[in-house]
């Protein structure tokens, strides 16, 4: 039987939802009838609006897709602008402060305490220099991701930047795509160091060379069915279809109607198409994407590049690791990727951002998927000045480990899903391994993803530590904690962490990183990489080298933070949160 | 009177006629010596999975782990409220035992 979700997609979805969408912002919050709440709250996520947790009702969470992380000339000004204007909530962060950027991992960009009736002046503002929400959450084509620097980099096979757009022009708003079984992600990459990250996406295109009536031919194979979330990850599978440049929006268009024609309706958690292509298998895929999607024989697939990755690999192979740093584009000008700590950004920063990109660059910001940010197309005479610039300061294109391998996903400060705090608690943790921990002589890149949950939006399975929000008790006290994970990571083999040990109490987790990474350099063989020790070592062993232990680290965060309306509130208690509230932020009473 | 119970963005709480009522990362101590070896598990609910209603008893069946022993998996249906008057009351899930009721589909 279809989900209460299909119904109401079947009834109103997609682009149509705009206009409702408008009416109610038109009307406020509390006109959307109580038993309609549900159903437009879910398809209120096409457009790009999440309606946030328990206890911050009619307060939404607003993601803007950017694709392939782009940021032209002219929109992160306006982002900062709506972000300064329309993203302060009723409480403030005690890090971060009131009205803030996050750039996520998905190289897309997420504001929260926005406010329905704000809807219709920000989707202005937004779309007056060519920014949309549109499809940003929901069930069809989100935001597609790649190398942020694709077009610029020098280690690029094939420039798969306008392959990227033209997919996103042509499957946004696009009626026959707007309405799949679950959530659609899709991951373009061209450049030799497999930034794309494609193993983790639901559609991915990766760069390879085919010979075509004798002629080598650039372009792309395909892979599917990759994805982190709900304690079941998968890599995409390889289907064996080499495409051009020019083939791939047919062909994509081809593999996502197949996924609308044959994904599960009838059950959300067996939707994605990781779980069609476990029953399938790549050669059924394949087979039915050929006889019944697409009208011309597809070519198998190409020599790809996959032994060159090193993105997020874990490996020292000489290639990049992340996009941080000064680096030389083909053009001979410069990116300068900066150290976004978690991804988040207060908004004068932001606004800075954008005046510093303006002055020494073209005005253009690159998103990556390490939450990082990247000012493109500085001249080599500008770099020296750009350097001294304040912003810099914070935002390092030379960091500490530490700080540069963080990535956080938005935890129970918004997020219904998560089960512990994260972006402020990988803060501190960052701030504190920084002051207390030596990491091995040559180890350069290091990364910690901190996951609230199972949806894994951090990433947690291919860092060298992964840890998951959990619980435990302490002394008797239920208190947030954490499970470890480690020696995940991309490149040519990618695999996924090992969970080595539960439920470590979150006050208890520096001082195992610690303690680990001493016994690593106590272990290590020559230059190895952590990801490499791992690799050679017994899950058992492993788990005997992470020793939890009470540091002078200390956690203010150890409650349960789901059970407050927001979690640094003076008041933090469900009873006195504010909402839901009007346009204004004035609380609706039972009088209104 | 009709009530409508649904489980809502993927899995994370339970919607009882449109409003939110039980969130996932609550840890509730299960009368449920089936789960694991443990006498009464001390049970972290990670995801929600269906929500029904026996009479005046709203239930869920949930995925989560036991926190003392490590066991994950699903429980049989587990209280979470109560109906009166076509309203959801709450039961304070964290403080008192829930009696699990095991169905014919479970394990």
């Amino acid at each position: 039987m279809p989900t209460d979700v299909e119904r109401w997609k079947s009834e109103v979805y997609g682009n149509e939802i705009r206009e409702h969408l408008l009416e109610f912002a038109e009307q406020g919050w509390d006109t959307i009838p109580e038993d309609e709440r549900d159903a437009w709250f879910e398809r209120f996520k096409w457009w790009g609006l999440y309606h946030q947790r328990n206890g911050q009702e009619s307060y939404f969470m607003m993601r803007i897709g950017t694709p392939n992380g782009v940021l032209t000339p002219g929109q992160t000004e306006v982002v900062a602008e709506v972000a300064d204007e329309y993203a302060r909530g009723p409480a403030e962060n005690p890090i971060f402060g009131n009205g803030y950027v996050d750039w996520t991992t998905r190289q897309s960009i997420q504001l929260h305490w926005i406010k329905l009736e704000d809807i219709p002046e920000i989707f202005e503002k937004l779309e007056s220099v060519g920014l949309s929400t549109q499809q940003a959450c929901g069930d069809s084509w989100r935001n597609i991701v790649g190398c942020p620097v694709a077009g610029k980099d020098k280690h690029e096979h094939v420039d798969a930047l306008p392959v990227a757009m033209e997919l996103n022009e042509t499957f946004k708003g696009n009626d026959d795509h707007s309405n799949l079984p679950r959530k659609w992600k899709v991951s373009v990459t061209g450049c030799r160091e497999g930034c794309g990250q494609g193993d983790i996406n639901d559609l991915a295109l990766e760069p390879a060379t085919k010979e075509i009536d004798g002629e080598e031919t650039k372009g792309f194979n395909i892979r599917i069915g990759g994805g982190l979330s709900r304690n079941e990850p998968r890599l995409a599978r390889d289907i064996d279809v080499f495409v051009t440049p020019e083939q791939a929006a047919e062909v994509s268009g081809a593999i996502s109607a197949l996924f609308r024609e044959n994904g599960d309706r009838d059950n959300r958690y067996n939707a994605r198409i990781k779980f069609l292509m476990d029953e399938w298998g790549a050669e059924k895929f394949r087979n039915v994407l050929q006889e019944e999607f697409v009208d011309f024989e597809l070519e198998t697939a190409g020599d790809d590049l996959r032994s060159e990755y090193s993105y997020n690999s874990g490996y020292a192979d000489g290639g990049h690791s992340d996009h941080v740093g000064i680096h030389e584009q083909a053009d001979g000008n410069y990116y300068v990727g900066l150290d976004v700590l978690v991804g988040r950004m207060g908004v004068d920063d932001t606004k800075e951002l954008a005046r510093v990109a303006d002055e020494y660059g073209s005005g253009e910001i690159r998103i990556t998927q390490r939450q990082n940010v990247i000012i493109t197309d500085v001249p080599e005479e500008k770099l020296d000045a750009l350097q001294d610039e304040d912003l810099l300061d914070h935002y390092s294109p030379d960091p500490h480990p530490f700080m540069r391998g963080s990535i956080a996903c938005t935890g129970t400060e918004f997020c219904s899903l998560s089960i512990v705090e994260t972006k402020n608690r990988q803060v501190r943790y960052a701030r504190w391994l920084k002051e207390n921990v030596e990491l091995p002589a040559g180890v350069e890149d290091f990364h910690i993803h901190l996951s609230g949950c199972t949806a894994s939006c951090a990433q947690p399975q291919i860092a060298d530590i992964s840890l998951r929000g959990m619980k435990t008790r302490k002394d008797g006290e239920p208190v947030e904690a954490l499970d470890i994970g480690l020696g995940g990571g991309l490149g040519e083999n990618p695999n996924f962490a090992e969970w080595v040990t539960q439920r470590v109490p979150v006050d208890e987790v520096p001082g195992a990183i610690k303690n680990l990474l001493a016994n690593f350099e106590e272990r290590r063989e020559g230059d190895e990489t952590f990801r490499e020790f791992v690799a050679r070592t017994d899950e058992e062993d492993l788990a005997e080298l992470v020793e939890p232990e009470e540091t002078s680290y200390e956690d203010p965060m150890m409650h349960n933070t789901k059970r407050t309306w927001y979690p640094y509130a003076e008041d933090d208690s469900m009873d006195a949160s504010p909402a839901p509230t009007h346009g204004d932020g004035t609380p609706i009473t039972s009088d209104d | 009177m009709s009530v409508s119970l649904r489980v809502l963005d993927d899995g994370a709480w339970v919607s009882v006629n449109d409003a939110r009522e039980v969130s996932v990362s609550e840890l509730w101590r299960l009368d449920d010596p089936s789960f694991c070896g443990c006498e009464l598990p001390d049970f972290v609910v990670e995801n929600i999975l269906d929500v029904g209603a026996d009479g005046r008893t709203i239930s869920a069946r949930v995925y989560g782990q036991c926190i003392a022993c490590g066991q994950t998996g699903v429980p049989g249906w587990v209280p979470v409220g109560r109906l009166r008057e076509g309203e959801f009351v709450d039961i304070d899930r964290e403080r008192v035992v829930l009696p699990v009721r095991r169905g014919d589909d479970d394990e």
